[in-house]
């Protein structure tokens, strides 16, 4: 392909931590409504613990980003909600450029933050509700409407956990423009981030346990795609003769690796004890549940520090 | 060369490398008039240049390519650097327009690329844009900054500050049609003086549509830090690619939870 043999001349934007870690809190927040959702809409009744888990990480992680990326903006801080307004002269009004990621994005992240508070507070609520019941969390509110709406957040949170690698694409920065795979990749790896953050927290939520091998295999099944496009990601840019810039970077991609690794171990390793449920299984396994989230968690942060360094 | 400028006309730059002699007075006279302090000084050691590169505060930088052949020059074969008063190409499809969220980069009445630092928040999406690493950071102010072919000056009805200060007049303002029409009698001078390997450049549409500030070279685009035509690509042509493989993931994303959270028979 006749882009992928560019030659670059730019300037690095110098998108260092603060978007680093953004992406990262990006990719957890939509990977975790996203997974939740569908632990709600096609899981068991007895997943509904861990759905609720996955709108509180949504929610938190999502609080980390509007911080994070009005902290970038440095000395302009005051001015992000320009992102939102056109401020110019005969020109006021909403901005909104569907060719521009970064506009994309930020009305994504907007949107999605209600959805995300929203879904929260109602797990907040039914959690209240459920406080003094005993067994299985009770089903959740709106019928078909709160479904509808569990749906498009999860259309957004899919969104917000892949148009950060879009932007990155959409640029002429090398590595970045000289491949399409980013955004796919920075997905895949917020998901199965997402599968090991929830599988964390059923360590503190006893009746959410029944889905950590629910969670693993998902995890497993994510950590393949991330494989997949991880390797066309650098078949692309080896095509594209700028796949060098990544050695330096190589511990990073080795903790990729070790993530991904982690996540398809536990991931065999939980397929076979079938999510029958209950204590003696989260028993078993709570220690590898631990150490393969935090490995897993450190794989997604260092595939977006990899990437993000490797062009600057 | 009294030039009136009009609204509504297309302006821009003629840069003529093989008669700029390297004296930086485009640099100088951009500063004064701008107000811009420039970098605190440093030594490159790599030319007799040492400003560098184009960024915040040198919104013209004149190139010192070194063409000094290792072995001895033979007689008449007399090139030795390349120089190049670099800057802004203002160009019609803009990189850095093509991607700036807040709309803070504008085409203005004289058909130029300006940043409004009203609007602009310091995102840096245009700075990962720019295929000609023009525009930068002012860390002080939080804002993008580059040429803006003095905007304030054409408003005014004079013609930009380098242009009237280059002493060789390697720098021609003026409308961008007969800017045009001299660069092709200058390449056509100079190739009939078997200067073959001087080409324009951004002269037409192969490059980001026409570049406003365009450049007679004397040597392939490359040489001088500058993408040819089949590397002058948009940001916006990774769109399509990149939400697409994106949303394939999102839909393989989607089986796969379905299948490990779908509802099964326990054994």
């Amino acid at each position: 392909m006749i882009y992928l043999s560019a030659e670059h001349f730019v300037r690095a934007p110098q998108w260092t931590w603060y978007i680093l870690f953004y992406f990262f809190f990006a990719g957890l927040a939509g990977g975790s409504y996203a997974l939740a959702t569908l632990l709600r809409l096609v899981g068991e009744p007895r997943d509904e613990g861990a759905a609720r888990l996955g709108f509180y990480g949504s929610f938190v992680a999502t609080l980390f980003c509007p911080v994070l990326l009005t902290t970038d903006l440095a000395a302009s801080w005051w001015k992000f909600w320009h992102m939102l307004i056109n401020v110019t002269p005969g020109d006021q009004g909403l901005n909104f450029k569907y060719w521009s990621p970064m506009s994309v994005g930020v009305w994504a992240l907007v949107v999605f933050s209600v959805f995300a508070a929203v879904s929260a507070f109602e797990s907040f609520v039914l959690d209240r509700r459920d406080r003094n019941a005993m067994g299985d969390p009770g089903r959740p509110m709106g019928g078909v409407l709160g479904r509808a709406f569990n749906i498009v957040g999860g259309i957004l949170a899919l969104l917000l956990a892949s148009y950060t690698g879009v932007l990155l694409s959409v640029s002429n920065q090398p590595i970045w423009s000289d491949t399409w795979m980013l955004g796919g990749l920075f997905l895949a790896s917020g998901l199965s981030g997402s599968a090991a953050l929830i599988a964390l927290m059923t360590r503190y939520r006893p009746n959410a346990a029944f889905s950590l091998a629910r969670l693993h295999e998902a995890d497993g099944y994510f950590s393949i795609l991330e494989l997949v496009l991880l390797v066309a990601f650098f078949i692309t840019i080896i095509a594209a003769g700028t796949a060098g810039r990544t050695v330096q970077f190589l511990p990073l991609w080795l903790l990729v690796l070790v993530g991904i690794g982690s996540s398809l171990v536990a991931a065999r390793g939980h397929m076979r004890v079938r999510p029958t449920g209950g204590a003696a299984v989260v028993a078993r396994a709570g220690t590898d549940t631990l150490v393969v989230s935090l490995l897993v968690l450190l794989g997604v942060l260092a595939l977006r520090a990899a990437v993000i360094f490797s062009a600057q | 060369m009294a030039t009136t400028i009009t609204p509504g006309e297309s302006y821009g730059f003629f840069t003529d490398t093989s008669i700029c002699i390297g004296c930086k007075a485009c640099e100088v006279a951009c500063k004064e008039w701008n107000q811009l302090q420039g970098d605190s000084p440093h030594f490159l050691a790599d030319s007799y240049d040492n400003t560098g590169q184009l960024d915040a505060q040198n919104w013209r930088h004149v190139k010192f390519i070194d063409n000094v052949p290792d072995q001895t020059a033979s007689a008449g074969d007399g090139r030795a650097w390349l120089m190049m008063s670099d800057v802004c190409k203002h160009c019609k499809h803009a990189s850095c327009m093509d991607v700036c969220p807040t709309g803070a980069i504008i085409r203005t009445e004289f058909d130029t690329v300006f940043i409004q630092q009203d609007v602009c928040n310091g995102c840096r999406n245009c700075v990962a844009a720019c295929p000609y690493s023009v525009i930068a950071m002012n860390q002080t102010t939080g804002t993008a900054h580059k040429c803006t072919l003095c905007y304030d000056r054409l408003q005014g009805g004079l013609e930009p500050a380098c242009a009237k200060a280059c002493p060789t007049q390697s720098i021609k303002f003026g409308p961008l049609a007969e800017l045009q029409q001299a660069a092709d009698v200058r390449l056509a001078a100079l190739q009939s003086q078997g200067i073959t390997q001087a080409q324009l450049y951004g002269r037409d549409d192969t490059v980001y549509g026409g570049l406003n500030a365009f450049f007679l070279l004397m040597d392939k685009p490359e040489t001088y830090g500058l993408p040819n035509s089949s590397n002058a690509g948009l940001p916006s042509r990774n769109d399509v690619g990149g939400y697409l493989v994106g949303l394939v993931t999102a839909v393989l994303g989607t089986i796969a939870g379905i299948v490990a959270f779908r509802r099964r028979r326990e054994s």
